[in-house]
């Protein structure tokens, strides 16, 4: 068993304020010991469902030497977010545990350092957008930002061939109940207007109003969203749901 | 190195260069010109799928960019595919990497395609490169430095090269391959084309680091603390300006340097500019027809300041 000194947790510890043993006197922190957790919710699918799921399939390869939380973007900014430790409970099958991080899964940024890092190609990115793409399917979180992001993303690409980003930053401020007009954004649209001039800027707002088009798309978005049926379906059966 | 297939290239400009990253297209292009390389726009392109599709299905992102790459071989003849988009560039060679050698990928790619109605693209029929590789390979340094009209002496300049030019390191083979190959770890493409036309580059740990670009607005706040990292290097380094390859780092850096200005009350003075904007001016290109004044941070006054426009 590995040492996880996140197990430890304040529940765990126990600490009698009066205790006295054998006349010695232990009362505070003198007492204080490890209750120790007996796990006995072992989810046993855990992994061959993550493993069956884009991103997941090289999990079994992982020997725990964590190059992955090492080198993690995310992990230098919140040191919850810990791959390294994930891979072990999902490999373990311990569910409950892995549950306790599942709102901030969702996080990697996708800067391969992990697989970069990694010595044995489980591509640790991989394995964490099946952990997080799992923990939806579940029902254990909800679409998380960046997913709505990519399916707003992804249904523009399906449906036209190409994006065009004005349209995709409306829709996504609008299905994530964000106003369009943050501080940030009108500061940053006034620093460039100011600049440019007016001809161009009204060349620029008459080509985010033309829909960018792949010409004759229509069979390959049928083909596509053909194929991903079908994989959501084959997903949704490894998943046991339904 | 002056590759002689570098000359006359298939261009993927890609969709961030048709929007946020409309001066580095024409930079890059106006570049090209300068330097009398050739670019043959991708007929009908569409989208590679940049770093959103894959989260959806891998097997869909692989079939996106190897259409691009079946209508440059199949449909124009290239031989060679420049992307100057770090997404596209990556996504590309991904592709390349997937149809080589996985079989499940083939097989997908191979019936969407089909059913889309064109040719299946084959892996090793193209060579896809990046805008570095194009003017580093393409023109070289020696040859650069006879075509200046005049220099960026004086520039102190951070190279920025993100993620997705170096990682991960196998779908790449042609790079770690010793002298005169581009390096995952110290990439210095860029380095050695800016310093060429006489930019004095700084020492930069962060040329690799992420700017949480594909959050950049799902998880603003991460992206923003990462962005502020860069930027924060960058000055402390003495850079006035962070060179960029990549239209997402480019705005991503551009837009999280107002944010924290505007969220986090944290203020930085560190400029942003495209290599080929900064080639451009040493080639005697105006800084209008390289896109400057698009640009977010005020490039211009920089380059004003420093005696270059």
């Amino acid at each position: 068993m590995i040492h996880e000194k996140s197990l430890i947790r304040p529940e765990n510890l126990k600490t009698h304020d009066k205790l006295v043993i054998d006349g010695v006197d232990v009362s505070g922190h003198w007492s204080t010991f490890i209750e120790s957790r007996v796990v006995t919710d072992y989810n046993e699918r855990l992994e061959e469902e993550i493993a069956a799921l884009p991103g997941g399939e090289h999990i079994h390869r992982c020997w725990q030497c964590g190059s992955c939380t090492n080198s993690c973007t995310v992990n230098a900014v919140n040191p919850d977010f810990n791959p390294r430790f994930w891979i072990y409970l999902i490999r373990t099958g311990m569910e409950s545990e892995l549950l306790r991080d599942k709102d901030i899964v969702w996080q990697c940024v996708s800067c391969h350092k992990c697989t970069y890092a990694c010595p044995r190609d489980v591509v640790p990115e991989g394995v964490m957008k099946a952990t997080a793409h799992w923990l939806e399917l579940k029902g254990h979180t909800p679409k998380s930002r960046s997913t709505i992001f990519d399916e707003e993303f992804t249904a523009q690409v399906v449906a036209t061939g190409k994006i065009e980003e004005g349209r995709v930053i409306r829709n996504f401020f609008a299905r994530t109940g964000q106003p369009l007009l943050q501080d940030w954004l009108v500061e940053m649209a006034r620093r460039v207007a100011r600049r440019l001039p007016v001809l161009q800027g009204l060349k620029l707002g008459l080509a985010a109003l033309f829909r960018p088009r792949t010409r004759g798309w229509s069979k390959a978005q049928a083909a596509i969203t053909e194929y991903v049926n079908e994989q959501e379906a084959k997903h949704r059966k490894a998943l046991h749901l339904e | 190195m002056n590759k002689p297939e570098y000359q006359r290239v298939a261009y993927y400009p890609g969709c961030a260069l048709e929007g946020t990253g409309h001066a580095y297209n024409r930079s890059t292009q106006a570049v090209g010109a300068a330097l009398g390389l050739k670019l043959d726009e991708v007929k009908n392109w569409n989208c590679c799928g940049a770093m959103e599709v894959k989260n959806i299905d891998p097997a869909v992102q692989t079939y996106l960019s190897s259409r691009v790459l079946s209508i440059a071989a199949n449909e124009m003849g290239a031989k060679v595919v420049m992307a100057p988009c770090n997404g596209c560039y990556h996504n590309l060679k991904k592709a390349e990497h997937e149809l080589a050698h996985d079989a499940g990928s083939r097989e997908a790619v191979e019936r969407i395609s089909k059913k889309a109605g064109h040719a299946t693209y084959r892996a090793g029929q193209l060579e896809t490169i990046h805008a570095l590789d194009w003017i580093k390979d393409g023109i070289g340094e020696e040859e650069l430095k006879r075509r200046l009209k005049g220099s960026l002496k004086g520039l102190k300049v951070a190279n920025y090269y993100g993620c997705m030019y170096t990682r991960p390191r196998h779908i790449f083979p042609e790079k770690d391959r010793g002298p005169g190959s581009e390096s995952t770890s110290q990439p210095h493409f860029m380095d050695d084309l800016l310093a060429a036309a006489g930019a004095e580059n700084v020492e930069f740990p962060l040329k690799t680091a992420c700017c949480g670009g594909a959050h950049t607005l799902s998880d603003s706040d991460t992206s923003t603390r990462l962005v502020l990292n860069i930027l924060r290097a960058a000055e402390t380094a003495g850079a006035d300006v962070i060179a960029t390859e990549c239209p997402t780092c480019h705005s991503g850096l551009e837009m999280h340097q107002v944010r924290a200005e505007k969220v986090l009350g944290e203020k930085t003075q560190v400029r942003m500019l495209y290599f080929t904007q900064l080639l451009g001016i040493a080639l005697g290109v105006s800084p209008r027809r390289l896109g400057v004044h698009e640009n977010v941070s005020d490039g211009l006054a920089l380059l004003r300041e420093k005696g270059l426009a």
